[in-house]
């Protein structure tokens, strides 16, 4: 039995919650709660066995461990390969743990429950497939997969409030728009993916990664009559690219963000803050930096540059918002800018033969995915947070919430600034760790660069403060007193083992990034 | 582990787990939550005597401190390691910041009026009036993590870990200065608590991110930031010293250590960002004894203390390198400027707050000019004044407040010129406040106050920093002015209004950290006391206090040689200032309605002052509201609005003119002829229809028809 599940251990993760799916639709859509409840324990299975991943991680090998292949697509030769590293399991745990915390989460969602909840679970097989794929075919199909249930989410349970002008006085609902907008935005991101990945599957005669990262980055025979090889390579380069910074979401292909954001439900929104995005980053680490090392090495520099705009714009117009969940959406922008910094520097020293750039390139890495997973506990923390305030007021405008909040919620309160101080990066939490580790290691390497953005951290904590000044302080706010505001026993549920990790991560980071390290280590060679 | 190492781990340990505890446990029994903050920080000061106690008592201590960590982050092939440290220097902390912080702590169950019931009429988020705090437990709470983040900071063995310490406490003050954070004034000018909190969270963070660069600079130099593995590296201080840095002309370890420097220049409130801390009073009051003497402010100086080696690299030990010429000029002009401004203001603790920022000023400059001892001892004499001053202003403003529920007055009671005549009423409070008063003037010979600022005078003039030298001076007469000012303003005299007539002493609570304070107030200047002064010097152990700090330093910092002007110039001054502040305020102190004699005999000086030389003002205008205009129409509507999301709308429409484009070539060029062909068998169908009636004798004549006319034709051919 041990035995049985440990050999296909990354098959029963990623397809449990789609026999979560058959589960949800054996139940009666009339029954809600019943529906409510299976979801959530068909979502808690697959979080079982990423724990049992972990336990089983070989911290000290390099390689891919867990390795699954099967015959897939043949004709094409593609292959069922799954296979994980010390980059995609933090990953993996992290999605299977928002899941049910989202679900959970989800429990107020009262129209068409049933379909809200398969979609949802459909995402999280989307979303971990691609962690896992070692196969680029199989990598894009779920990349695409992840795309779909997102879309429904945002368009049919988003906001019902709100219109956006489209161009000439067009006026459309806000969630139409941020979920077309998303839709749109990515799939046309992915396309130039889809086009470069053929053409690797050309040079490699197969899409499976490991066959591909020995032949791809070696080619140097000729692909198509009279363009250069080089043509091609930096086409296909920039393809990947386009489609990864636009999920990450890089500046300026980020204001898809704020909008899918502000408008998705609460529970879409922790989703797409706290994993989705990290797509985009996972990408980079995965595919770009080992398959194009060379035109990696050569983008560094623009690369970052566009990091540190996201981190300071980025900062800047999360604090110039009256939304408070745009204001958290935009926080997105500036804390993944510094995931895109720190896979700039390890683009930039990677294979070097200097051990100190090499250090830092390590450390830059580390980060980055520590990053990753920080800024999915601290975003999905700051988006429930959020949400737990609109659920009462169905306002989420910062001047008509008016403050006074905190003597109506002390413990809503203590959460919100707890939270709060996890992303605006304060040590002891997880965020600092992670920040220091990026900024270190990309300090040696773009220093001028490194150096502005930290002052993009300084406009992190103005807006993180304006955000708790304008909700919980202030004189005793007479206008919702009447609502029950205080946080209830399934609130503190969902958000309780958020804040536990947030701490411990920030105090003794050593159990997680001994996962990673070896992994970047062998990431910048 | 041995059992001091142990020990050394566990000195924050309980303050911080008691923050915990009180937030989840016993938030509801005010009883058990003062009493598990008291405990705590009870625990912290045992261990941190018996380590203290145990490092005096050991010989050569410096060279065998006691040091233990834990791996921490991987980095690569090697590994960063955090830990604790306890050196001469750190001993000299855990001497008085726990004993100070368990003070503090055990004043503020007094102050937070506890023993009263809870009254309905106070919220929440205000200061209570009637009953106990109604956030009692929560303020235990705020305080013990603040406690426990300071003695973090002070066995850290590391920059990073200290910086750790150093944070927390920044969302401590944070909290603690905005703990009222629903109060309100009616004067809409005046700065509310909330205000104050983010004011000084956001000041104290933009000088943190620049120290961050300095941290993350000299780790990615020196490859550890631990700090003896890099203090007593030569090679790495070497490396420090001769790499050149991203500046022209400034090696690393200067770039490194200005950098470093700002952030004491935010958390020790030193000229330019000082602004947050006079702010910082809107909080409770024993917040601002925890800010202003035990931790925060202290543990700037204590940085810059602690990367003395660093920071001094370059130079001489006695000034020189860029990094300490830029630390005596700030500190200097600090000290004056922050002087200065103490002269005009009224608020009793506001006076105190510009005094702080003053004396942190004398400690930063001491270090620019290489008396690291004289900083350190100064440092330790200020925490035990300090503290004292600020609970007996906090003892004060509650007599007043006291004297308010009587008489039903609306007046202002921290403001000086409503009080008056409190010595009787308030003995204890007033008698403690004039040691600590006493004390901070330096009054010669029997002040802990005297004798530290004297060292740095001392120091200043044995090396020939005299402009330096003479800039204390002038501060430290004016701080000796200000301070029998208050003195005056306060206790003397009659009382200027009712309810100051009806002030009221404390309770004990508040009163016995008074007495304890004094009592070090006055005898802790005793240990430094310099080894060739006359007769003292050898009764008092040959100032064993430098003796024991100095061997925190990798190399031998030479004393300097006894000498009498600049005590004879410290006592002239000390003297000089609280005769001419006695002459003004003390002799025939002001009745009531009468204006403080300074403003006309300052005249525009004076409201130049009093508006702080109106700092606040020039940064609204020339930083603060720029940002905000830039983050709210700059970044947001024009970059992403407009410009990005406006190119993503061109694109889209055209996409969808392409779209309707093909949509009309669809309709007319190809389904076009198509559909008409169809229409017109379908036409035809409908035209034909009439004749498919269903009925044989129909189909029987058409045939007939047809037949005939079939037969006729052929007929007609065939002819």
């Amino acid at each position: 039995m041990n035995e049985f599940i440990m050999q296909r251990l990354l098959t029963l993760i990623l397809f449990a919650p789609v026999v979560g799916m058959v589960a949800v639709m054996l139940v009666p859509s009339e029954r809600k709660q019943a529906v409510r409840w299976v979801s959530l324990v068909a979502s808690l299975v697959p979080f079982g066995l990423s724990v049992l991943l972990w336990v089983n991680f070989d911290n000290g090998a390099t390689g891919f461990q867990f390795e699954e292949r099967a015959e897939w697509y043949t004709v094409i030769r593609s292959s069922y390969h799954l296979g994980v590293d010390g980059i995609s399991v933090p990953m993996i745990l992290l999605t299977t743990l928002l899941t049910p915390l989202g679900i959970l989460t989800s429990f107020g969602i009262q129209d068409r429950v049933k379909a809200y909840m398969l979609l949802f679970l459909m995402l999280e097989t989307g979303m971990l497939g691609v962690f896992m794929a070692l196969d680029l075919i199989l990598f894009f199909l779920f990349w695409e997969i992840g795309l779909v249930p997102m879309y429904f989410l945002i368009s049919v349970w988003g906001s019902p409030k709100g219109e956006r002008e489209f161009g000439s006085g067009k006026r459309v609902s806000a969630r139409y728009y941020a979920s077309y907008k998303f839709f749109v935005y990515t799939l046309g991101g992915s396309l130039g993916l889809l086009l470069a990945i053929q053409i690797l599957g050309l040079v490699g005669g197969s899409f499976d990664l490991i066959v591909l990262l020995d032949k791809w980055p070696n080619f140097s025979g000729e692909l198509f009559a009279n363009i250069p090889t080089s043509a091609v390579r930096s086409a296909a380069f920039w393809a990947f690219v386009l489609a990864f910074a636009i999920k990450v979401p890089l500046w300026p292909f980020h204001t898809w963000l704020p909008d899918a954001h502000t408008e998705a439900p609460t529970a879409g929104s922790m989703i797409l803050a706290g994993v989705l995005l990290k797509l985009g980053a996972y990408g980079f680490l995965r595919l770009v930096l080992p398959l194009f090392p060379q035109e990696a090495h050569d983008a560094a520099p623009v690369l970052a540059f566009l990091a540190m705009a996201a981190i300071v714009l980025g900062a800047l117009s999360a604090y110039g918002q009256s939304d408070f969940k745009r204001l958290v959406a935009y926080s997105s922008v500036n804390h993944m800018g510094f995931v895109v910094l720190g896979i700039a520097a390890a683009a930039w020293v990677a294979g070097s033969s200097d051990a100190g750039m090499r250090l830092s390139g390590t450390l830059a890495t580390t980060g980055v995915v520590l990053q990753m997973f920080n800024h999915g506990l601290s975003a999905a923390a700051m988006f429930f947070l959020v949400g737990v305030v609109y659920d009462r007021v169905h306002t989420r405008d910062l001047d008509e919430l008016g403050g006074g909040i905190w003597q109506l919620a002390p413990a809503y309160g203590g959460i919100l600034i707890f939270s709060s101080m996890a992303s605006l990066g304060l040590p002891g939490l997880n965020g600092f760790v992670s920040e220091f580790a990026i900024v270190r290691g990309a300090w040696p390497i773009f220093s001028a660069v490194t150096a502005v953005s930290m002052v993009g951290l300084f406009f992190t904590g103005a807006y993180i403060l304006k955000g708790i000044r304008q909700v919980l302080h202030g004189p005793r706010n007479e206008k919702w007193s009447h609502h029950e505001m205080e946080v209830t026993t399934r609130e503190k549920v969902i958000v309780a083992p958020l804040m536990l990790l947030m701490l411990i991560i920030g105090l003794w980071p050593w159990w997680i990034t001994s996962v990673i390290n070896e992994t970047a280590k062998s990431l910048i060679g | 582990m041995d059992f001091f190492s142990l020990l050394a781990w566990l000195i924050p340990v309980p303050p911080l787990l008691s923050f915990f505890i009180i937030i989840l446990f016993t938030n509801q029994d005010r009883r058990l939550s003062h009493l598990v903050a008291l405990g705590a920080i009870g625990l912290s000061l045992l261990f941190s005597w018996t380590v203290v106690f145990r490092a005096l008592g050991t010989h050569h201590f410096a060279e065998h401190p006691i040091a233990v960590s834990v791996a921490w982050l991987p980095t690569g092939d090697s590994v960063f390691r955090m830990g604790v440290a306890v050196d001469p220097l750190t001993v000299v902390m855990l001497f008085f910041v726990p004993l100070a912080c368990f003070l503090i702590i055990l004043y503020s169950v007094g102050y937070s009026n506890y023993g009263k019931p809870l009254d309905q009429r106070d919220l929440p988020g205000s200061p209570p009036h009637h009953g106990v705090e109604p956030m009692y437990s929560r303020f235990f709470a705020f305080l013990s993590l603040f406690a426990g983040a300071m003695l973090l900071l002070t066995v850290a063995d590391n920059l990073l870990l200290l910086f750790f310490g150093w944070e927390i406490m920044g969302l401590c003050s944070y909290l603690l200065i905005g703990f009222w954070y629903g109060r309100n004034y009616d004067d809409s000018n005046q700065i509310t608590p909330r205000q104050a909190a983010v004011k000084a969270f956001i000041t104290t963070r933009f000088a943190d991110v620049i120290m961050l660069i300095g941290i993350v600079y000299l780790y990615s130099e020196a490859g550890t930031l631990n700090f003896r593995e890099i203090f007593f590296s030569a090679d790495i201080m070497n490396h420090l010293l001769h790499t050149p840095s991203l500046i022209g002309g400034l090696a690393a370890a200067h770039l490194i250590g200005l950098l470093i420097f700002v952030g004491t220049v935010g958390k020790s409130a030193q000229f330019p960002l000082h602004v947050w801390l006079p702010d910082a009073m809107e909080g409770p009051t024993p917040v601002s004894a925890m800010i202003h003497a035990a931790a925060m402010v202290s543990a700037g100086v204590y940085m810059i203390v602690r990367m003395f080696p660093l920071l001094s690299a370059g130079g001489g030990v006695h000034g020189g390198s860029p990094t300490m010429t830029v630390m005596a000029f700030i500190g200097g002009f600090t000290a004056l400027f922050a002087a200065t401004i103490a002269l005009a203001q009224n608020d009793v603790k506001r006076v105190l707050a510009y005094s702080t920022i003053s004396q942190l000023g004398y400690m930063v400059a001491a270090l620019g000019i290489g008396a690291y001892v004289a900083a350190a001892f100064h440092l330790m004499t200020h925490a035990f004044f300090k503290a004292l001053l600020f609970m007996g202003s906090g003892s004060i403003i509650h007599g007043v407040e006291h004297g308010m529920h009587h008489t039903n007055e609306k007046l202002d009671p921290q403001d000086m010129l409503n009080m008056g005549g409190l010595a009787k009423r308030m003995p204890t409070t007033y008698w403690t406040f004039v040691v600590g008063g006493l004390s901070l003037a330096g009054f010669p010979f029997v002040t802990a106050g005297f004798w530290s600022k004297d060292e740095i005078l001392a120091d200043a003039f044995a090396h020939g920093h005299w402009w330096v030298f003479v800039v204390l001076l002038i501060s430290a007469f004016l701080t000796a002015f200000y301070t029998m000012r208050q003195i005056s303003l306060t206790f003397l005299g009659d009382a200027r209004t009712e309810s100051a007539a009806k002030a009221h002493e404390s309770a004990w609570t508040m009163t016995l950290p008074l007495v304890v304070l004094s009592f070090f107030a006055v005898l802790a200047g005793y240990v430094g006391v310099h080894m060739d002064f006359p007769v003292l010097g050898d009764m008092l152990g040959n100032n064993p206090f430098e003796h024991f700090v100095v061997g925190t330093l990798p190399h031998h910092l030479d004393g300097f040689e006894f000498n009498w002007t600049p005590v004879l110039f410290s006592v002239l001054v000390g003297i000089g200032g609280l005769g001419l502040g006695w002459l003004i305020y003390g002799r025939r102190p002001l009745s009531a309605g009468q204006p403080d004699p300074l403003v006309a005999r300052l005249g525009p000086i004076h409201k130049l002052l009093v508006g702080k030389y109106f700092l606040d003002e020039f940064y609204n205008f020339a930083l603060v509201r720029p940002a905000k205009w830039v983050s709210e129409v700059v970044s947001f509507l024009w970059i992403d609005r407009v410009i990005i999301d406006g190119v993503l709308h061109t694109i889209a429409r055209f996409t969808m003119r392409i779209g309707a484009g093909a949509r009309w070539f669809d309709k007319w060029g190809i389904n076009y002829a198509p559909d008409k062909l169809s229409d017109g068998i379908r036409a035809s169908g409908y035209s034909f229809r009439v004749i498919q009636t269903g009925r044989v004798q129909d189909y029987l004549l058409i045939t007939l028809t047809a037949v005939i006319a079939v037969s006729g034709v052929l007929f007609l051919m065939l002819r």
